[in-house]
Parts: structure tokens; sequence; C-alpha cells
């Protein structure tokens, strides 16, 4: 699917290419597959070198990116608008003929550790890392980083299979945003991608997370204190529902969570909790540090908080974080990459994507009621919960089960 | 075309903008001269505290309606302190213009009220601990430190828990007296400006801070003593860290170098990541997680950092990598094909930060603050255009070849983690 958005007001444009080769395609002893192949493919392709390429995109103007996440492999870049029939075949290049070079295996493989330790010195990442798995299950939670094990196990078979059975046209998303000619980038893509092989897709693992409470026993200086609970996905109808409530509770400066465990209570720099989507599943995720001898009360307040949500709910509070939308979405036009962006993501999560026009409607129509109706009928409950510091936390009893 | 304006207002305050009105947001900033550099040992952090304490309520408004505030005209708005000055900003549509500059203007002149000061201390000492927890664990304060002395440009910016658990009220009403002054204080703006407006609503908000009390400057700290909560150590210990994290620091160019921008150049070719001497060699392999270097300018001197993360049983290996790469440079210069990639790199960069006036805020305010200078993005291009080669060899030869103080920040027992 090839998804084209003039802004010729702008002199940039960006693309945004997404194939299914994600995590979840990793057998479970290759974690850290995905993130490999995505490594080896731009190690050379086409006619150039892997020092070529790089040259090539520098030369352009290239701003890039790529990684994997659950689902996709995905390759960002941004450049001056006129680069941008140059960076197109290139990047057909890079998803179509990589050279894979086998002399090249024991540097990305050594790339990929580096990376991996380098997160395990990230107190947040891995207490976020873990929480991911606990949520949605060890298949569909996977690291992308994937496991030490995992990244010494692959060989350059597995990368080949890997690529081979991945990488291909089928689900692929291109989204181009910019100031383009549409007529002209269905024309290019056409000639870069019209003829490239089709492939089979696999539905993402189902999410099996449970409630659970994990403790990292550390020396650090704060306790780092992760937590996540079921939510519906971005596709879901009433998405908006909740996204609107979770923006009362830890959207901007006068939010729930920022206001009162942090400018009220100087219990934490930081404290936040927001939505995460993926196609079949979804949650809320939250994160607080603080120092040790206040890390209870810290979450204790902080899922008061997240439960008592209804409890003084003030039309004053959706009004500010409709304004904060609205205004993102505006700024939104400034910015080629992160249009490109948001249309691939509103086509994978719901099969189209959504204008700017529509989006504003559908914010402005939300009133108190619908986030009353929607965390009335899925409270906050059932949490993962991770720690990390140098002494576990009293994780509170679950309410009172009622009959469904 | 973008227009700059600029006036001086009759309290001695600053304005510059760059004006477009095709526009779709408006960035405004105000940026102060006061950071870690202008405090004194029983000040340490100060700058920084400060810039918490404008969010904490004026005499129009209280703390919760500051933030309320800001959330109300959306867009993002944030505030950072840095070793020379300290920066309040928002970007947001254009028609919230007056209401955010009555907002950011009043929330200069705050009422440092006791309870809000108590408990923001606590919220600082708890950003002291985050990053306490956060690779690579203080590593680059302890550079500056160690390069600078503990004091002046050395000075960390977060102060220390020492400083911040005995910091008092009255120190900060004076230190922000003593700094918070109009002729220290620039406000810039960017994108879709009504600038007349502007100006005049500013002269009439900010009429009364010429009356701010004036302060004398404190007393210069003994030199022969090191600022209680500091260590010169080049070494830090961390308990259970995987990789070792190594900053080396050095002499480079100042914000007024006239070889500045070939300095960037040089840091770019030489430390980019994603395609430069160092990622070939050392990330590109697997050899280590970072290897990078650049120039870092402040107003009147200018450091020049390198960093590298690596396992620590390959510290010694890569480190000497990183030295014969850098005097093969020094012996053999830079590759014609290597500075073209860099400036191409460069340019197209400049002109995708010029598309968001949220990007070029920054740079306006920084340079009108220190230097009474306006660089407008064609002049930012054009200076790229004009380097060199020998300029960039040069400035190869006048930074890379000065001793660097060098920081290690690693596991207590780096055997623990073969």
């Amino acid at each position: 699917m090839v998804l084209v958005q003039p802004m010729p007001w702008l002199r940039t444009a960006a693309l945004s290419m997404n194939l299914h080769a994600g995590v979840h395609r990793e057998p479970a002893h290759l974690g850290g597959l995905s993130g490999m192949v995505c490594e080896m493919i731009q190690r050379g392709a086409g006619q150039y070198s892997s020092r070529d390429l790089v040259a090539a995109q520098d030369n352009l103007g290239i701003d890039r990116n790529s990684g994997v996440s659950t689902a996709f492999v995905s390759f960002g870049a941004s450049m001056p608008s006129e680069s941008l029939q140059a960076a197109i075949s290139l990047y057909a290049d890079i998803a179509r003929n990589p050279h894979l070079p086998q002399d090249q295996l024991e540097d990305a493989r050594m790339m990929a550790v580096q990376e991996l330790r380098a997160m395990e010195d990230e107190p947040t990442h891995r207490v976020m890392r873990r929480l991911r798995e606990l949520h949605y299950g060890e298949h569909l939670g996977r690291s992308n980083y994937g496991t030490e094990t995992g990244i010494q196990n692959i060989t350059q078979e597995d990368i080949r299979d890997f690529y081979q059975a991945n990488y291909h046209a089928t689900g692929g998303i291109l989204s181009i945003a910019g100031n383009v000619d549409p007529d002209k980038v269905v024309d290019w893509t056409e000639a870069a991608f019209g003829d490239w092989r089709t492939g089979k897709l696999e539905d993402l693992p189902s999410p099996i997370g449970a409630t659970k409470y994990e403790h990292f026993e550390s020396a650090s200086s704060q306790t780092h204190i992760g937590f996540a609970f079921d939510a519906v996905p971005y596709s879901h109808p009433d998405y908006f529902k909740l996204r609107a409530g979770m923006g009362i509770l830890s959207d901007g400066m006068s939010s729930r969570l920022f206001d009162r465990v942090r400018e009220q209570r100087g219990l934490c720099y930081t404290v936040t909790a927001s939505c995460h989507s993926l196609k079949n599943g979804g949650g809320v995720f939250g994160y607080a540090g603080t120092t040790p001898e206040r890390a209870q009360e810290t979450l204790d307040v902080t899922l008061h908080e997240i439960e008592h949500l209804l409890d003084d709910l003030d039309s004053s509070e959706l009004e500010r974080w409709k304004v904060r939308i609205e205004s993102g979405l505006i700024m939104e036009q400034e910015s080629s990459a992160s249009r490109a962006s948001s249309m691939a993501s509103d086509y994978y999560q719901l099969g189209r994507p959504i204008t700017t026009v529509e989006l504003e409607t559908l914010i402005e129509s939300l009133k108190l009621d619908d986030i009353r109706e929607y965390w009335s009928a899925k409270p906050p409950r059932d949490y993962r919960i991770v720690t990390l510091g140098p002494k576990p936390l009293t994780i509170p009893a679950p309410p009172e089960s009622t009959a469904v | 075309m973008p227009e700059f304006r600029e006036t001086t207002l009759s309290n001695g305050l600053r304005v510059a903008a760059e004006i477009d009105g095709r526009g779709y947001s408006a960035a405004f900033g105000y940026f102060v001269r006061a950071g870690s550099r202008d405090e004194v040992d029983r000040e340490s952090g100060l700058s920084h505290f400060l810039e918490h304490m404008m969010f904490k309520g004026t005499e129009r408004r209280s703390a919760a309606d500051v933030n309320r505030e800001l959330d109300e005209l959306g867009g993002q708005s944030n505030a950072y302190t840095s070793e020379e000055q300290t920066v309040y900003y928002a970007t947001v549509l254009p028609k919230f213009q007056d209401r955010l500059i009555d907002l950011l203007t009043d929330m200069l002149s705050p009422t440092l009220d006791a309870d809000e000061f108590a408990t923001e201390r606590q919220v600082i000492l708890e950003e002291i601990a985050k990053y306490e927890d956060q690779p690579p664990f203080g590593a680059f304060e302890r550079a500056m430190e160690v390069h600078f002395g503990p004091r002046g440009l050395g000075r960390r910016i977060l102060g220390t828990t020492e400083s911040i658990k005995t910091m008092e009220a009255a120190t900060m009403r004076d230190y922000f007296h003593r700094r918070y002054r109009p002729e220290n204080i620039v406000l810039a703006a960017s994108g879709n400006i009504d600038f007349d407006s502007l100006v005049e609503q500013v002269e009439n908000l900010t009429r009364s801070w010429s009356q701010r009390p004036k302060i004398a400057t404190p007393d210069t700290d003994p030199a022969d003593t090191v600022p209680t909560g500091i260590s010169l150590e080049p070494r830090i210990a961390i308990p259970d860290a995987q990789q070792a994290y190594m900053v080396g620091i050095s002499p480079g160019p100042c914000s007024t170098s006239k070889d500045r921008y070939a300095a960037r150049a040089l840091g770019s070719i030489m430390g980019d990541e994603g395609g430069s001497r160092l990622f070939w060699e050392l990330i590109d392999s697997g050899r280590a997680e970072v290897a990078t270097l650049w120039p870092h300018e402040f107003m009147n001197e200018g450091a020049w950092f390198t960093y590298m993360v690596c396992a620590p049983e390959d510290a010694k290996s890569n480190r000497r990598l990183m030295d014969d790469i850098i005097q093969s440079t020094l012996d053999n210069g830079i590759k014609p094909e290597e500075l073209q990639q860099t400036l191409s790199k460069a340019t197209a960069g400049a002109i995708m930060q010029s598309e968001r006036p949220s990007n070029r805020l920054f740079g306006i305010g920084s340079r009108w603050l220190t230097c009474g200078e306006y660089l407008s993005t064609d002049d930012a291009l054009d200076c790229l255009r004009n380097i060199t080669l020998d300029d960039v060899e040069n400035a190869a030869k006048k930074y890379l070849t000065t001793d660097a103080t060098e920081i290690v920040a690693v596991a207590e027992s780096p055997a623990a983690t073969a």
C-alpha cells in the first residue's frame, strides 16, 4: 500500500516504509533476529556497498532511522524534497536487493550485543521491558533488542531465511508526505516496488498477560516503578474515550498525575502514564521514579489517582486536553516526517489513514460522559507491576471482585 | 523569506524575532543570562532550582494556575538551564500569542512561596537521584568539573544533594534579583508572529522590572577548596554497570571563534553516528556501542568532548584505536569527498530544521543573548558552503592535539561483567 499526502508549503519530503518483519516473527530461541536482519540489509544493497549506501544517503541529505517493533521493521527518511525520487529507489534496493554479506555477520552480531548491554544499564528500560512481557505475554511482549543467547545463536542461514520469509510486498506500507506531486510519487514507487514478490502474513499472537508483581534488586539511587493494565487498542471504537481519560490523567503540566504526585507532593521528578496499542491488544503503561523511602507512597498515590479519575471529573480538564491535541494536529502540518509516520500507523491500525479534519471532529465530539462510560465499564485492575531498587514494595490488594 | 526584527525596550530588555507569516505556529522564549557558572558555592544548583520555581506562582497566578494556563494554550512549553543561561519557552498557535506572552512574562516575576520552595526541593533531589541511576552516571559533569575546575563553567547545573538540601529561599531571592535584570534577558520569537503587538505588550508588562533591587555580587569562593559534595576523582564506581563509559574533554572553539564551523564539520567527519571515521572502525564493527567526538561552544571558552561506551574489557584497546584514528587524521588529513558528504548532510539538516519555528527559536535567542548577532538559515548555509579542507585540517591540528582529561564510569569490579 502506498499513501501520499502533498504538503506543498514545505521544502521537505519524508517517507516511512513498514514491512511485516517485526519481532513477533522471530523463533523463540532467536530473540534479536529481526533487529539483526534490519541491520544486515543496510550493509550493502544493489550497486552499493555498506559505505556507499551511507555516502549516498548523506549526499541526498537524508535524515534517517530504522528499527523493529512487534509487527514491523520500519525505515524513516526525511530529506529536501528534490531527493525523494532517488531515496525511493535506494530504499527499494535496501528492501529488495540486500547483499546480506556473510563477512559482516559477526560485526552486526557484536553491534546487537552492544545495544543490548547498554539497555541493561538503563533501569527504566529494564523495568518497562519486563513489564511489557508481563502485560502482553512472553511472545507478543517480546523485547525489540532480543536476548544475549538469541543473538549469539543467529546464523547466516537464519538471516537469509528470515529475510526470505518476511521481506516482501504483502501488507507492506509505504507512506510519503511533503512537497511532492502524488502522480509522480505513484510512478516512482510503481517503478521501484511494482514487481516485488508477494508473501504470506501471520497474525500477531494473542495477548496473554497476567496480574503479577516482580522486583529487580539493585543498589540504585531511585526505586523505578512500572505498572500496566488492560485497555482497548487504537482500532477500538472506544479508544478515544480511553485516551481522553488518560489525557486528563497524564498529558500536560496540569494533568492529575503531574499535579498531584509531583507538584503537590514532590514525590518524584518523572511520573507518567500513556496508552499503548498493538493491532490486537492494548494497555496503559505507566512509570514513576522516586527515592526508595518514598517509593511506596508514590505507588499508592499514583494508583489511587488512576482509580479515582471519575471522582471529580471537570469539563475544563477535557477542554484543555482537546486544545493540546488540536494544536498538535495543526503543528503536524509543519513536519513531513511526522505526517508520514501517522499515516502509516493509521493505515495499519485502522485500514485507512485518518485526515486531520476527521480526527479534529472526533476529538471535538468527546464528552465527559464518554470518559465516565469507558472507565466505569473497564476500570483499571489486574495490574502488572515491576519495580527496580533496593527493596520491593507492597502491592495493593485487588479490589473486591464483583460479579460481571 | 523570513524577516528579522529586533528592538531594545526602555528597561533594557531585548527582543529579537524571525518572522514568517506563513507558519502554522509561533514560538517564544525568554533567554536569561543565569546559569551555573554565575553561581557561588552556597548557590550551587540555584539557577536550575529557580527555573522550577518560575512555574510555582506569581502575584496574579497560583502554581496550579500557571500549569493550567500553559496547558490551556495547547502547544509545547518547557524550560531548561545550562551553564550559561536559563530558557523558558513555548510554541503555540498564533492566535494564542497575547495570552502566552502575558503568562510567560508574569512567570518571570515569581513569588517564591516558602511551601512551594520546600516541596520543589524534593523534586530537585529526585531529579538528581534520577540522573545518578542513568548512564553515563555523571561522567560528563565530572569531566567538566575536573577540566574547568568545580566552579565557573565546571559547576554542575543541578547542584549537589548537599547544596539543595541546605538551600534557603532568601538566597534564591537574592540570586533572582541579581541575575533576572532586564539587561540580562532576551525575549526571542520565531514563526507566525505579530512583532509590533509583541513589543508593545512586553514593554507594558515589564515596566517594573527595572526597579528590581540591586544585589551586590557575592564574594568568590576560595580557589584552594573543593565545594561540599563534589569529587574530582577521574574514576566513578557504578555498582552493577555492564558497560564502561568514558568521557574525554579538552579545549575547543568558543561561540565567537572563526573556526567553529570548521570544527563542527571535523566533529561530524570524525564522530557522526552512521558514517564517520570513528563509526566505521568502532561502531559498525561492534567494538563499541558509542564512539564519538564533538566540539561544544560556550560564550568565551570551548570544550572538545570524546565519548565512548563499550565492554570494560575492551576499553583499553578501543581507546588506542580511537587515538590511532585521530592521529591518522592529523597525519593524512581529510578527503574532499568526506567534507562534501558532511556538508551535504549539514545543509539538508539546516533546511529541515528551518521548517519548524520551535527549532529556530533556540539558535536565535541564544545568539542574540550572548553575541547580539542574528544568523538566518541562509547565512548559516553560506557559512557551511565556505568551509574548506584547509579549515578542517587546521581545526584538527588545533583541537585534536591537546591532552584530554579522562573520566571513566565503570562497575567496581569489571571482571564481574565478563
